[in-house]
């Protein structure tokens, strides 16, 4: 009896002694792991746009991302036109990143003269930890408003006749460091549209998706399925496949694509050229993002 | 029999509760970091606050652990580079230091002052593991000490490549201050 207790109480000096020496090998295990937090996920895209269409992402709060689109002719063209080189369309667009989720930018394109805004908000980004969320969940409201000249001026037109409507839900997931991918279903609303045969509500499905392949080089596609709104042998889906590219400030948006609009009424709607027909043409998106006001907490 | 050894591990007990006084710890140290080149126009600056430093006073053992994603930047874009381009901090999430103070012995914990120290060690960062030294300083001031320390890593060691398209902006070594105000870990 005597003797179990003198062990017992040796070997608790042991331990005891044991104890501080092994802590010194790991201070910081002592103050306790660090206590997992909710935390957003960042960076599923480059930028705020996959190619054409919205992505899940959204530029930081107090930025300005100047873009500077390009479409230039299509391919099937030959030299001839230097294989679509010799014509371009553009848009200029800013965009105001004003909350980590809400955006809003404005654009103009040479293609019918046209002015587009949109607003840009996700109730629900995707996180990990605690109470996290598997998706982004984000809403677009857009409109567009065709400044051209009256094609037909002698009779009575309506100023609303300029104006389409979009709406837009993204759907999106950054599955892993490397693949970001997203559904977006959208309607395009026209107040006027060239013939009975065209519906003024389109319904189309978006799915665009990223590929990093290094620190600064990603893959994107981004492609939209038009429910009721194409005219066989004249409109198609817009399908573009690029290359995302970061050099510092700029990221350079570098793809092929059957579209020349460039913005969701123009895209979905008016894309008259086809992958089929080897009628895609070379474009880019510069983005450049300038910091506007100080940054402000997370 | 039975109360001596009771007092005997209470004794021991106490002991132990001494040891551990013999440690500082904070999870508010500062870290700022600033790899700006001299031709840069910009400053490339950032800050982490929520940065973990222990200490073991009796050893001068000491380690720190910053989470790479809590460095702040004044523009958005460079903390978003910071992250994805050059730290990777959704692969490696944690920098940590595990080092000691060489000359413990001449800081004297329990009475006021400023006492400069050589800290060697340890730092992990970007999944690289390289030896540092520096020059830094401990001040006592009523119970509390405060570890100050500057020194520079090169982003090569730590096979952080900068494009040379970037080079005029962000400099190969970075300044790397700390500043650490510890309280007695209970």
């Amino acid at each position: 009896m005597k003797r179990s207790y003198l062990m017992g109480s040796l070997f608790l000096v042991c331990f005891l002694y044991f104890q501080p020496i092994q802590a010194q090998d790991d201070l910081l295990a002592l103050v306790g792991p660090d206590k997992p937090k909710k935390e957003r996920v960042k960076y599923a895209f480059k930028s705020p746009r996959v190619i054409n269409g919205h992505s899940m992402e959204f530029l930081n709060p107090g930025t300005m991302d100047f873009r500077i689109l390009h479409r230039f002719g299509p391919l099937d063209q030959g030299y001839k036109n230097f294989f679509g080189f010799d014509q371009a369309n553009m848009r200029i667009g800013l965009d105001f990143g004003l909350l980590h989720n809400l955006m809003v930018g404005i654009g103009r394109s040479n293609v019918k003269k046209e002015v587009d805004g949109y607003i840009k908000f996700a109730p629900i980004r995707q996180s990990t930890g605690p109470g996290n969320f598997p998706v982004t969940i984000a809403l677009v409201s857009g409109m567009t408003m065709n400044t051209s000249p009256w094609e037909f001026p002698d009779q009575k037109n309506f100023f609303t006749s300029r104006l389409a409507y979009y709406f837009q839900t993204i759907i999106g997931r950054k599955f892993s460091e490397s693949f970001t991918l997203q559904v977006s279903p959208t309607v395009v609303h026209n107040n006027l549209v060239a013939s009975q045969a065209i519906s003024n509500d389109i319904y189309a499905l978006g799915v665009g998706a990223r590929l990093k392949v290094s620190q600064r080089i990603a893959i994107t596609c981004d492609y939209y399925h038009n429910f009721n709104g194409l005219v066989e042998d004249l409109t198609f889906d817009p399908l573009s496949v690029g290359v995302d590219i970061e050099t510092g400030g700029h990221v350079f948006q570098l793809h092929f694509s059957n579209a020349v609009g460039m913005n969701e009424r123009a895209f979905i709607m008016e894309t008259t050229n086809s992958w089929a027909k080897k009628q895609m043409r070379f474009g880019f998106n510069l983005s450049r993002v300038f910091q506007i006001s100080k940054k402000k907490n997370k | 029999m039975k109360k001596i050894s009771t007092v005997f591990i209470l004794f021991i007990l106490s002991f132990q509760a001494i040891q551990a006084q013999g440690k500082f710890f904070t999870k508010t140290g500062k870290i700022n970091f600033n790899a700006t080149a001299p031709s840069s126009p910009e400053k490339i600056e950032g800050v982490n606050k929520a940065v973990t430093c222990v200490i073991d006073i009796k050893t001068g053992n000491m380690q720190f652990a910053v989470l790479m994603k809590g460095f702040e930047f004044e523009r958005a874009l460079m903390e978003e580079h910071f992250n994805e381009n050059y730290v990777e901090s959704s692969k490696f999430p944690k920098t940590e230091f595990k080092g000691s103070v060489s000359n413990n012995a001449t800081v004297n914990y329990t009475k006021d002052g400023v006492y400069p120290v050589k800290v060697k060690g340890k730092l992990t960062m970007h999944g690289e593991t390289k030896e540092v030294e520096t020059d830094g300083k401990i001040s006592i001031k009523g119970g509390k000490i405060n570890a100050t320390a500057s020194f520079s890593v090169a982003f090569a060691d730590y096979k952080i490549t900068i494009p040379t398209l970037v080079s005029d902006k962000i400099a190969k070594k970075a300044n790397i201050e700390v500043d650490c105000s510890l309280e007695p870990l209970k």
